[in-house]
């Protein structure tokens, strides 16, 4: 393999940002015809790198080779005349305009000046067929198709952006089984056309899956190249991680049998649903126990829980909340002690612009009303508390919460929620796109918060954190809810086959 | 083929041909060529300076300041045709300068990254102001050319007729929809109010699209006062007030949507057919005051805004499905 040359070089980058080093003395190798895996925890410098590759950031030291020519990328335009193109994790097209256009959107096939729509639009079609084996219809918005398909158009103007490089950021975070499997068969293919790819994720399965060699960053630094082939996946967390990894085997299985039938009822919904999306089910929730929704994306698990919390309006059935009663709008709910952390983070959780400290106080200040307002010490008091009792980094009371890493994003939420001192606490997707060692925090919190009586809904994409962490376990499929168990019967095995649903497949 | 996207024009074209139907019914002599024709002949300018708010408009922005911009141009216009400037020069002069007012507004929304809201808006009380500075009064217009321009009829076969301002106001209308529909700026432009954060990393080239968006609709509004000027034979510092919400109202109305990306310039021509429409209807009708016309528009964008939300609305479902 090192006979052959490198498309791509990159050697000796730094990158500072006020009171950062995001990167120190970095260096990543790309050659033709491999899928190469950028692997690190948040804050790594992934993103950081991937910035500086594509034009984003500039370099502050250190250079690019291109095919043995040192070149300099200042914008998104350079980078793609280079040939390093990069589909993100949002799809960075414009989904008002049709497939064949976001296509070729910049570069169309012109006369005089006059675009030759059926030109673009059999190209378009041909490029699809041909390159992604997707046959759709070009002619349609490009919102008119799942995200899947939009990445696929994604990679598909990159490519004949005449790409070389491909970069893929994190691209299968919002893919289900299949979707993914229809993008590694691309990959596969491009790959063996010769093309170098650069692919970012989260997901342990997937790079060995379908990388060839790993290069991992830690704290902005260079760790290591390796062949994925002879990087054992425990050696690669525990260098994701600089340490050995304790943290996550010394989770304690949980006990099932200590809480089995100790708690009382403390939620009970009655063949609860709506329609379009969930179809009716019975779930209860004990005191103390964590009941775990699985299933895959789209399954219905986020549909199911924003009917717990009031936040849409069910067509029919009844929801309890021990003896208060009924459950309507999310008013309702939180004042009967349930918190709901939403999966979209970014969007209806965290306000940007607000500071750690006010971003944990704002549900507190909400459920005391407007005009008992919360003094700024013991704003400072609590926040301080909290950050110290969750790890918040950094643990400044006062700084932005924008700057912080999804993970620590997700703890100031749960430290907003756990302040409220809720008796039912909703987690959706509460370790999505964080670091391990932030996850397994996160796991271990809820775990000892149901030690201490509160009773928890965890909702997870990832099985095995699920399994690790609940008493009992709902699976859905196609918004219905299929099977329920607890202690003995909760295996990934029995799991797996509930969420693939029986005989099928 | 009917398709989804193309739901709001056809809402727009079949509420023009309602109304107008439903005032040939009721008024006689409402249903003759000429009272058509006379839509684009009292509109002109509007129709101009709705197709230059199109494009802004589809490009995620707004521009306010057309209707100041219309002002300026009569008064410019006057005041140097009364010190004896000759047309050919007069007229280029003021179109260089509605864009370059345009291009300058769009340099400092592109680059300080201000809302266009508040840029236009001050470019609206700038234009306004320099009226007052050039006269408080109104300036009449005498010079042969332009009362030429405003008296020329067009017969067409059959006796009806239309002034040189129609004629104008198509020309543009054809070139912006092939602008729009055919050219890198306009898909630009699309591409834009899409998403243009995604533009950027397209590698669109966003800055001379955004500038040049606002430099258009400046020369539109520049265009517009032009025709203005042959419609009112004046300049003066009250001409076309309001004027950039009769253009806002009827690009909306044409089924564009106000948060970009998505829209017709065709649309917009309905949309300003079917505020002439009941105008007509309600001079047709006599006893009704003009301000009748307002109140109907308010009522129809009301409605238009709603179907917009309900039409985006299915959109992000059907995303949020994906």
């Amino acid at each position: 393999m090192e006979e052959r040359r490198p498309i791509l070089h990159m050697k000796d980058i730094h990158k500072h940002f006020p009171g950062v080093k995001a990167l120190s003395g970095v260096q990543f190798r790309l050659f033709p015809g491999e899928v190469h895996a950028l692997m690190g925890e948040n804050g790594a410098g992934k993103s950081t790198l991937i910035k500086v590759l594509t034009g984003v950031y500039s370099i502050d030291q250190g250079y690019v080779e291109m095919e043995q020519k040192r070149i300099a990328i200042q914008s998104p335009q350079d980078a793609q005349e280079a040939g390093i193109s990069t589909v993100y994790q949002e799809v960075n097209l414009c989904p008002n305009l049709s497939v064949a256009e976001n296509i070729f959107i910049g570069r169309e096939p012109r006369r005089f000046g006059r675009i030759l729509w059926k030109e673009v639009n059999r190209a378009a079609a041909s490029l699809l067929e041909e390159r992604m084996n997707l046959s759709i219809d070009v002619t349609l918005p490009l919102h008119a198709y799942p995200i899947a398909i939009q990445q696929l158009v994604a990679i598909a103007r990159a490519l004949n952006i005449s790409a070389k490089v491909l970069i893929l950021d994190e691209p299968t975070s919002s893919l289900d089984r299949g979707e993914v499997r229809q993008l590694f068969d691309v990959m596969n293919k491009l790959k063996g056309e010769g093309l170098a790819i650069l692919f970012v994720t989260h997901f342990l399965d997937q790079v060995y899956e379908i990388s060839d060699r790993i290069t991992i960053l830690r704290g902005g630094e260079f760790v290591g190249e390796y062949a994925a082939s002879a990087l054992p996946r425990i050696e690669l967390v525990s260098k994701m991680i600089g340490k050995e990894l304790k943290l996550l085997e010394e989770l304690p299985k949980q006990q099932a049998d200590a809480n089995e039938a100790a708690g009382e009822l403390l939620l009970e919904a009655k063949s609860l649903g709506r329609k379009g999306s969930i179809e009716p089910f019975d779930l209860s929730i004990r005191k103390g126990e964590i009941v775990g929704f699985a299933g895959l994306l789209g399954s219905g698990r986020t549909e199911a829980a924003r009917l717990l919390f009031g936040a849409d309006r069910p067509d029919q059935g009844s929801l309890r909340m021990g003896e208060a009663g009924a459950v309507h709008t999310p008013r309702q709910a939180i004042d009967q002690g349930i918190a709901f952390c939403s999966e979209d983070r970014k969007g209806e959780g965290i306000i940007d612009d607000l500071t750690i400290r006010e971003n944990i106080v704002l549900a507190l200040q909400a459920s005391q009303g407007w005009f008992r307002s919360i003094s700024k010490k013991r704003q400072s008091e609590i926040a301080e508390q909290f950050i110290e009792a969750l790890n918040i980094n950094p643990p400044n009371p006062d700084q932005l919460i924008k700057n912080l890493s999804g993970g620590n994003q997700q703890k100031v939420l749960l430290a907003r929620w756990l302040l409220t001192d809720p008796k039912l606490l909703i987690l959706d997707e509460p370790t999505r796109g964080i670091d391990i060692g932030a996850k397994a925090e996160i796991q271990k919190l809820v775990m000892s918060l149901s030690e201490k009586g509160m009773s928890v809904l965890f909702i997870s994409s990832e099985l095995e954190e699920v399994l690790r962490v609940s008493d009992r376990i709902a699976v859905l499929r196609d918004r219905r809810k299929v099977k329920e168990m607890s202690g003995d019967d909760m295996s990934e095995q029995q799991v797996m086959k509930a969420i693939a649903g029986g005989g099928e497949g | 083929m009917l398709k989804r996207q193309h739901m709001p024009i056809f809402v727009t074209v079949a509420l023009f041909a309602f109304i107008f139907i439903a005032g040939s019914f009721r008024y006689t002599g409402f249903f003759s060529a000429q009272v058509l024709l006379n839509l684009f002949i009292d509109n002109a300018f509007l129709l101009i300076v709705a197709i230059g708010m199109t494009f802004v408009i589809v490009s995620g922005g707004i521009d306010l300041s057309v209707g100041s911009v219309i002002a300026l141009t009569t008064m410019i216009s006057a005041t140097l045709l009364q010190d004896g400037w000759s047309p050919a020069a007069v007229i280029p002069l003021v179109l260089i300068l509605g864009s370059a007012f345009g291009a300058g507004m769009g340099a400092i929304i592109h680059y300080f990254k201000i809302q266009p809201f508040i840029v236009t808006l001050a470019g609206m009380f700038l234009a306004r102001g320099l009226c007052y500075v050039i006269s408080t009064n109104t300036i009449t217009i005498d010079n042969a050319f332009y009362t030429s321009m405003a008296q020329t009829k067009l017969t067409l076969p059959g006796g009806s007729f239309v002034s040189i301002s129609v004629l104008i106001a198509l020309l543009v209308f054809g070139a912006a929809f092939y602008m729009a529909h055919y050219t890198r700026f306009g898909r630009n432009t699309y591409a834009l109010g899409g998403n243009e954060q995604s533009a950027v990393l397209m590698g669109l080239p966003v800055a001379r699209t955004k500038i040049g968006v606002y430099m258009f609709s400046g020369f539109c509004s520049a265009l517009a006062g032009v025709v203005f000027t042959f419609y009112m034979l004046s300049g003066y510092g009250l001409h076309a007030i309001g004027m950039e919400l009769d253009a806002i109202a009827a690009v909306v109305i044409g089924g564009t949507l106000l948060t970009g990306g998505f829209g017709y310039v065709a649309g917009t021509l309905f949309g300003v057919l079917i505020q002439g429409v009941i105008q007509t209807i309600i001079s047709f009708e006599g006893t009704l005051s003009s301000w009748w016309t307002r109140i109907v528009i308010g009522l129809l964008l009301f409605l238009f805004i709603v179907l917009q939300k309900l039409f985006s609305g299915r959109q992000l479902l059907q995303k949020h499905r994906a």
